[in-house]
């Protein structure tokens, strides 16, 4: 099958070129980011997608299949050029898989759409309305990228559409907001409130991708690995010390000190839980990870030790 | 599994003890730790953790992870702690006469549903320690709780590893279809704001227990709570200074602070109560039902009221 990946030098793009490339797919990206020695058989254009240049590879490709990875998730990129890439990005890629015949286009999103809130439901399921954007308008991007992807499910209903909401992932890799929030010997938590999480190694995660590529399953699916433990017990297993601190005191951090400049909204997201359920998924696939999640906390601690 | 005994011998298991000022904190971590072997080691202070509770705990039929963690957020070591509480309140601070405890299915779901008495939550926590103790195997009842309670620190924290989450349809209907135990008052917090006078009374009972109830095929376990209102007895609600806190008020007693009195609690369960339907009839089907639910835990309060008038007559032989 001929595959075409936006998105393709980010880590987990990287991860699934190599597996698809691997299971004998022709496989081809687009990236403004470099990925100087891509394995044998993988074509990368160093291209941005919104650009002319990168529909002219949809017209010499010809993809039967477009895995969309060419979202900005981490909040330190400017927000204006995060919002044209995640939006301006996003419709692109699904009107040139209109144009050129795509049959099968994945969207990979994060679970991060549902919003964290004190009054949200500890489980989510896929036709849930996303939550507290007016709190954290930085995500606002994201979350519209989401529910557009998923209008191409009535919009192209020709095309068969799969929008993936993933959990945080962990990883030698060391990509992803989980990833890079832990990554200091000592991590700031908020005191009084821990939330569980769920995460799943980087390998399942792109695993993940493939299996949705494989099955050609249509709709929006919630994907994660391991029941979710509490983010202290994450910080902990990975070797580094939590630090909890008061909530008055984050805000005044927020900005200051090498802190992201983030709304109050983004605290949400380490006091209040934001967990999916899985079932759609497993069902549609038979999706079973390969990491539990003792080996991935302890895959990263042994990466990155402190 | 005996707890103490895993400590008692293999102390040095214990790898990683987090500084004194994280295990005042986050007392629900105290000790977590995960032994080299791949195996969990329940962190046991003699001090904290009751040998009963831990023994209780371990027979839960709850799935616990290795880490001691459920697929909610319940944490083995603190309902350990917390029953190991409880207990000394249920047995020693408070003397609790329960009657009906064989009523609560052993297995499966059901829902404790039952009138609130008292100005905070202490009927909800001596029905869990009766659940806990009373029952074996043990079960942890699980309170269903304003939405409050998950905006304030620590109460937040500490409300879920125990096990007590945001009473949303959503969370509820998830629990019972995995076959958990909740409790639930109907009153919400219109119950725990009666005033002393009006402590053995009922009042308006919400109807969204009963369509889960139909929909999710759970008996129901009626139960009347007294002498929440005689422990905490509530002359005024401070409503402003609540909302100042982040809670819905603060119960005023004759001595201020809403700290209970050491008195005689009388807890009485009937006869589980099934309800065939689907949860999508009509509200006056639902609310006739509910009608049901509330008369017959009307009666188990004067049953109850008579027992305890009976029970002060005849003195017990010390």
């Amino acid at each position: 099958m001929r595959v075409l990946i936006p998105g393709i030098s980010g880590s987990v793009g990287r991860k699934v070129a190599e597996r698809l490339s691997a299971a004998g797919h022709q496989v081809t990206g687009i990236d403004r980011r470099p990925w100087p020695y891509p394995p044998a058989g993988v074509e990368v254009h160093q291209v941005d997608i919104r650009k002319r240049a990168a529909e002219e590879i949809f017209r010499k490709v010809r993809p039967e299949a477009v895995v969309h990875l060419a979202t900005v998730t981490h909040l330190m990129e400017r927000s204006e050029d995060r919002y044209r890439i995640n939006l301006g990005g996003t419709k692109a890629v699904f009107d040139h898989c209109n144009t050129y015949g795509v049959e099968h286009v994945i969207f990979v999103g994060r679970h991060t759409y549902y919003g964290a809130a004190a009054d949200a439901p500890l489980y989510h399921r896929e036709e849930e309305p996303p939550r507290a954007i007016e709190k954290f308008p930085e995500l606002a991007d994201l979350v519209a990228a989401d529910l557009y992807a998923g209008s191409a499910l009535w919009r192209l209903p020709g095309m068969t559409t799969t929008v993936l909401r993933i959990c945080y992932t962990l990883g030698p890799s060391g990509q992803g907001t989980l990833a890079k929030f832990i990554r200091s010997p000592r991590v700031p938590l908020v005191l009084g409130f821990d939330p569980m999480f769920q995460f799943m190694h980087e390998d399942d995660e792109a695993r993940a991708i493939c299996i949705a590529l494989e099955k050609r399953i249509r709709g929006v699916f919630n994907v994660a690995g391991p029941p979710p433990v509490p983010l202290s017990v994450i910080v902990r297993q990975t070797g580094r010390t939590p630090i909890p601190l008061p909530e008055s005191a984050w805000l005044l951090m927020l900005g200051h000190f090498g802190f992201p400049a983030l709304s109050r909204g983004a605290l949400d997201h380490i006091k209040h839980p934001v967990i999916m359920d899985t079932v759609a998924f497993r069902t549609a696939t038979g999706f079973e990870v390969q990491h539990d999640d003792v080996h991935t906390l302890h895959a990263y601690r042994d990466t990155f030790p402190v | 599994m005996n707890w103490r005994r895993t400590n008692v011998t293999a102390p040095g298991l214990h790898l990683r003890r987090p500084s004194l000022a994280i295990r005042l904190t986050h007392l629900d971590h105290l000790g977590l730790s995960y032994a080299a072997l791949g195996r969990y080691v329940p962190p046991v202070s003699p001090l904290l953790i009751d040998q009963e509770a831990a023994e209780r705990v371990a027979r839960l039929e709850i799935p616990f992870n290795s880490f001691g963690f459920d697929p909610y957020g319940i944490s083995r070591d603190a309902v350990a702690r917390a029953m190991s509480v409880a207990r000394f309140l249920y047995r020693h601070y408070f003397t609790v006469s329960v009657a009906g405890m064989h009523n609560v299915p052993h297995h499966g779901r059901a829902m404790l549903i039952g009138n609130h008495s008292g100005g905070v939550a202490l009927d909800a926590g001596i029905v869990a320690a009766a659940a806990f103790f009373e029952l074996d195997p043990p079960r942890l009842a699980q309170g269903m709780a304003e939405k409050f309670i998950n905006r304030v620190p620590f109460f937040s924290e500490w409300a879920n590893r125990t096990g007590h989450f945001t009473g949303l349809p959503e969370n509820a209907a998830r629990l019972l279809n995995d076959d958990r135990l909740l409790l639930v008052f109907p009153e919400g917090a219109r119950g725990t704001a009666k005033l002393f006078p009006e402590r053995n009374s009922l009042v308006q009972f919400g109807s969204g227990f009963m369509r889960l109830a139909l929909e999710t095929r759970t008996p129901i376990v009626p139960f009347a709570f007294l002498g929440g209102g005689e422990a905490i007895p509530t002359v005024a609600n401070a409503y402003r200074l609540g909302r100042l806190l982040g809670l819905p008020y603060i119960p005023i007693t004759p001595w201020i602070a809403p700290l209970p009195l050491p008195v005689r609690l009388h807890l009485r369960l009937g006869k589980p109560l099934v309800f065939e339907g689907t949860g999508s009839e009509d509200d006056e089907v639902v609310a006739g039902y509910v009608d049901q639910v509330k008369h017959t835990i009307a009666g188990l309060i004067r049953e109850g009221l008579e027992t305890r008038a009976a029970e002060k007559r005849t003195p017990r032989t010390p």
